[in-house]
C-alpha cells in the first residue's frame, strides 16, 4: 500500500506539504572544516582520508572553534590549507613541544599535532617521548608511511627491513640502519600516556575504526584524561613504487606484520 | 682524461664526493640538498665508493657523527641546507674548534619563518662566525671544483678547519649545466690521503677532544683557532693555483670581472654574480657604463685587504646581500665597508632575492643604474635598498 488514501473510503487527499529539508535526508556531505580545494597529495595517499576524518571528528565533537592543530614538516606541512581550523607551523620535529606550550596556556582549547614518521619518530623523537612522558593533555596523530615522503622517499626509522628507499637502494639492512621503530610500543613503556593505538585507513572497516579511535583520543583530551597518540599506517604509493591498490594491500599483507594493528594502551579500559 | 658532463649542482657535488670517496658520510634529507645524498647513496649501494654511509635521524646527529669520524682519523663529509644547518649550530662550532677538516656542501636556502624552501644566504651568513671556511659557488662547475679544493684546504696541516661549499638552492642545485669533471686519478692524486696526526684511535698516544677548559685555557684554544684561520688564505690561494695547473681552472679568493676601468662595481656572492656579469656586458654595450663585478668566492676567512685593493679605483660600490642582519643591513656590505674604512668612496647596499625571489637581468641592470645615478647625484641615502620587493 503506497497511498495514504487507501482505506479512508473518501478518496480525498490528506497529505500535507513537506519542506524540502524534510524530504531530503543528508546521508553524506563534506565536513564543514574540510575545504573544497585540491590537495597536493598523491593519488592513493592516506592523508586525504585522515584529513577528512579529522574534520568529521572535530565537527561531531563540536570543537571546530576550539581546535588548534600543529602542522609538521613533511607531506602534511600544508594541512592548514585543507582543514579550516586554527593551525600553527612548527619547526621539524618540534610539534609536541609547540603543542605543550599552546595547551598549557589555553587548557580550554583542543590541541593536537599531526605528524609523519620523519617528523615524529626521527628528528623529533626527543620531543615525542618527553611530551608523552610528561603526560601532556594533547592528542598526537601519527601518520606512519614507513618512508620520508616529502623529501622524495628516503629511509625513515619506520622503514621495513628490506624495503628499498633512496638512501637504502638495496633495501634496509638492520646491520647498518637498525629496525623499524615501533612508536606505540616504545611509548607503552612510559607511565603517563592514556591512549596508544595503531590503526590504518586501507579498508572502510579500518577507516571506521580509525575514526572511532580518533574521537576517543580527542575525548581523552577534552575530559582532561591525558596524552593520547593514534598511529595510522598510511600508504605512500609514490615512494613505495606501487599503484594505490597495491599499496593498500601491502599495508594489510606486509606492513602490519612489522606494525601490528590494535589498541596498545587504553587507560580507560584498564580502570 | 677530463670529461664533459651535464650535471645539476647537487649532482656535481655528489660526483665530487664519489671521487673524494670519503670514509664516512652521515646525512639527513632536507630540500634542496636531498638529491645530493640520493645520488651519493646510489654510489654507496653500487659499490662505487667505500664510504660508510649513515642515514641518521637529524642534522644535529649528522654533524655529531662526522665530527667523531673525523677525530677518529676518517675523511668525513655531509651536506645540508637552511634549517638543517641551523639544527647543526651547536656542532658547527665544535667541528671547527676540534679542528675537524670536514667538507660540507650547503645548498643555500631561506630559514623559517615563514617556511620557505628556496634560495637565499641567511643560512650560511648566520654561520659566518662558527669558525668554518666558506667558499661560494657561481655555477655547477664551481660547486664541483670548490668541493674538491675544499678537501685540500681543510686538511692542510696549517689549517685543519672545516669548509662549507655554498651553492644556491634550486638555482644551482636543481639546474642542469655543462661542466668539466676531472678523471678519478687526477682527483685521487690531487686530494691525497688524509692522515690525522692526533688520531683519536691512536692507542699509543691517547687523546681527548673537546674536554673542559675554563678560564685557564679556553682563551688560548680560541687564539689558536683564530691563528689557523689566518693561515687559510695562503693555503686557499696555493690550492686554487695548483688546481688551475691541473685542470686549467684556477681559483683565487676573489673573481673580478671587468673591474680594471670600472667606475661602478657590484660585489656579491653566488649564482647572481653570473647575472650581474651579463648586466655588465649589456650596460657597457648599450649605455657605455663603465661597470664591473667583484665576485667573492671565499667569504671566510674574509679577504678584506684584497677587496679594498680591488675596489680602490671605483667611484661607487654596490654590495648585494642575499641575507639581512636585522638591525644592521646586509652582512656582506658591513664587512666590506669595514674593510674599506678610512676614506674610500661611497657604497650602497642592495638586499635582494630573499626566499628565492628572482634576480632577473633587468633587476641586476637596475642595480647598476641606481649606483650610476647615486654617483652622479651624490645622493646616497638610503644606504640600504631592496631589489625586486613587492611593496
Amino acid at each position: 500500500m503506497r497511498s495514504g488514501n487507501a482505506g479512508n473510503g473518501m478518496g480525498k487527499k490528506t497529505t500535507t506539504k513537506r519542506t524540502e529539508s524534510e524530504v531530503k535526508r543528508v546521508l553524506y556531505e563534506r565536513p564543514r572544516a574540510l575545504l573544497d580545494v585540491h590537495t597536493h597529495y598523491c593519488a592513493g595517499c592516506g592523508h586525504g582520508t585522515m584529513h577528512r576524518l579529522l574534520a568529521e571528528v572535530l565537527e561531531e565533537l563540536g570543537v571546530l572553534e576550539q581546535a588548534i592543530g600543529v602542522a609538521p614538516v613533511g607531506c602534511a606541512v600544508l594541512a592548514y590549507d585543507y582543514v579550516d581550523i586554527d593551525w600553527t607551523e612548527a619547526a621539524h620535529g618540534r610539534a609536541p613541544a609547540v603543542a605543550t606550550g599552546l595547551k598549557r596556556v589555553h587548557p580550554d582549547k583542543v590541541v593536537f599535532t599531526y605528524q609523519g614518521d620523519g617528523d615524529l619518530a626521527s628528528i623529533g623523537m626527543a620531543e615525542t617521548i618527553h611530551a608523552a612522558n610528561r603526560g601532556e593533555n594533547i592528542t598526537v596523530i601519527f601518520i606512519n608511511n614507513a618512508i620520508y615522503g616529502m623529501t622524495q622517499g628516503q629511509m625513515a626509522p619506520t622503514t621495513l627491513i628490506g624495503q628499498k628507499t633512496k638512501t637504502t637502494p638495496r633495501g634496509r639492512d638492520p646491520e647498518t640502519t637498525g629496525y623499524p621503530l615501533k612508536v606505540c610500543e616504545l611509548l607503552d613503556q612510559l607511565v603517563a600516556p592514556v591512549l596508544l593505538a595503531r590503526t590504518t585507513v586501507v579498508t572502510p572497516k579500518h577507516v571506521r575504526q580509525t575514526k572511532a579511535l580518533l574521537k576517543k583520543a580527542f575525548q581523552c583530551q577534552m575530559e582532561n584524561v591525558g596524552y593520547s597518540l593514534i598511529e595510522v599506517l598510511s600508504p605512500c604509493p609514490t615512494y613505495w613504487h606501487m599503484t594505490p591498490m597495491e599499496a593498500y594491500h601491502f599495508i594489510e599483507q606486509t606492513v602490519t606484520d612489522s606494525f601490528p594493528l590494535g589498541v596498545i594502551r587504553d587507560v580507560k579500559d584498564r580502570a | 682524461m677530463a670529461e664533459r658532463m651535464a650535471l645539476t649542482g647537487n649532482d656535481s657535488a655528489a660526483y665530487a664526493f664519489k671521487q673524494i670517496n670519503p670514509d664516512v658520510v652521515a646525512a639527513y634529507p632536507i630540500t634542496p640538498q636531498t638529491e645530493l645524498m640520493h645520488k651519493f647513496a646510489a654510489y654507496v649501494a653500487d659499490g662505487e665508493v667505500k664510504t660508510e654511509f649513515v642515514p641518521v635521524e637529524s642534522e644535529h646527529s649528522a654533524m655529531s657523527a662526522v665530527i667523531a669520524a673525523s677525530l677518529a682519523g676518517a675523511r668525513a663529509c655531509t651536506a645540508t641546507s637552511a634549517n638543517g644547518l641551523a639544527l647543526m649550530w651547536e656542532m658547527l662550532y665544535i667541528a671547527a674548534s676540534c679542528r675537524c677538516p670536514i667538507v660540507m656542501p650547503v645548498i643555500n636556502r631561506a630559514l623559517s619563518a615563514p617556511i620557505n624552501i628556496h634560495c637565499d644566504h641567511s643560512d650560511t651568513m648566520g654561520a659566518r662566525d662558527t669558525g668554518w671556511i666558506q667558499l661560494y659557488s657561481e655555477n655547477c662547475q664551481e660547486a664541483y671544483d670548490n668541493a674538491l679544493q675544499a678537501v685540500r684546504i681543510a686538511e692542510h696541516p696549517d689549517v685543519m678547519l672545516p669548509v662549507m661549499v655554498c651553492l644556491d638552492g634550486f638555482i644551482l642545485s636543481h639546474t642542469l649545466e655543462g661542466l668539466e669533471a676531472n678523471d678519478d686519478e687526477t682527483v685521487r692524486n690531487f686530494i691525497g690521503e688524509y692522515e690525522r696526526s692526533d688520531n683519536l684511535l691512536d692507542v699509543e698516544r691517547p687523546q681527548t677532544f673537546g674536554a673542559f677548559a675554563l678560564q685557564n685555557y679556553y682563551f688560548e684554544f680560541k687564539k689558536q683557532q683564530a691563528d689557523a684561520m689566518q693561515e687559510a688564505p695562503a693555503v686557499i690561494d696555493e690550492v686554487g693555483k695548483e688546481y688551475g695547473e691541473l685542470t686549467g681552472r684556477s681559483y683565487g679568493r676573489l673573481d673580478p670581472y671587468r673591474c680594471d676601468d670600472a667606475d661602478v662595481i657590484v660585489v656579491g656572492l653566488g649564482s647572481s654574480m653570473g647575472t650581474a656579469k651579463q648586466a655588465v656586458d649589456d650596460l657597457r654595450d648599450e649605455a657605455g657604463l663603465k661597470c664591473g663585478v667583484l665576485k667573492i668566492r671565499c667569504f671566510r676567512p674574509f679577504p678584506g685587504d684584497l677587496i679594498r685593493q680591488a675596489l680602490q679605483n671605483a667611484a661607487i660600490v654596490g654590495v648585494m646581500d642575499r641575507a639581512v642582519s636585522f638591525g644592521l643591513g646586509g652582512p656582506l656590505f658591513h664587512e666590506i665597508r669595514s674593510a674599506r674604512y678610512g676614506g674610500d668612496g661611497p657604497m650602497l647596499n642592495f638586499i635582494y632575492g630573499l626566499g628565492g625571489r628572482d634576480l632577473s637581468l633587468d633587476l641586476a641592470k637596475d642595480v647598476f643604474r641606481n649606483l650610476a645615478e647615486a654617483k652622479d647625484s651624490g645622493q646616497v641615502e638610503p644606504v640600504v635598498r631592496y631589489v625586486g620587493l613587492r611593496e
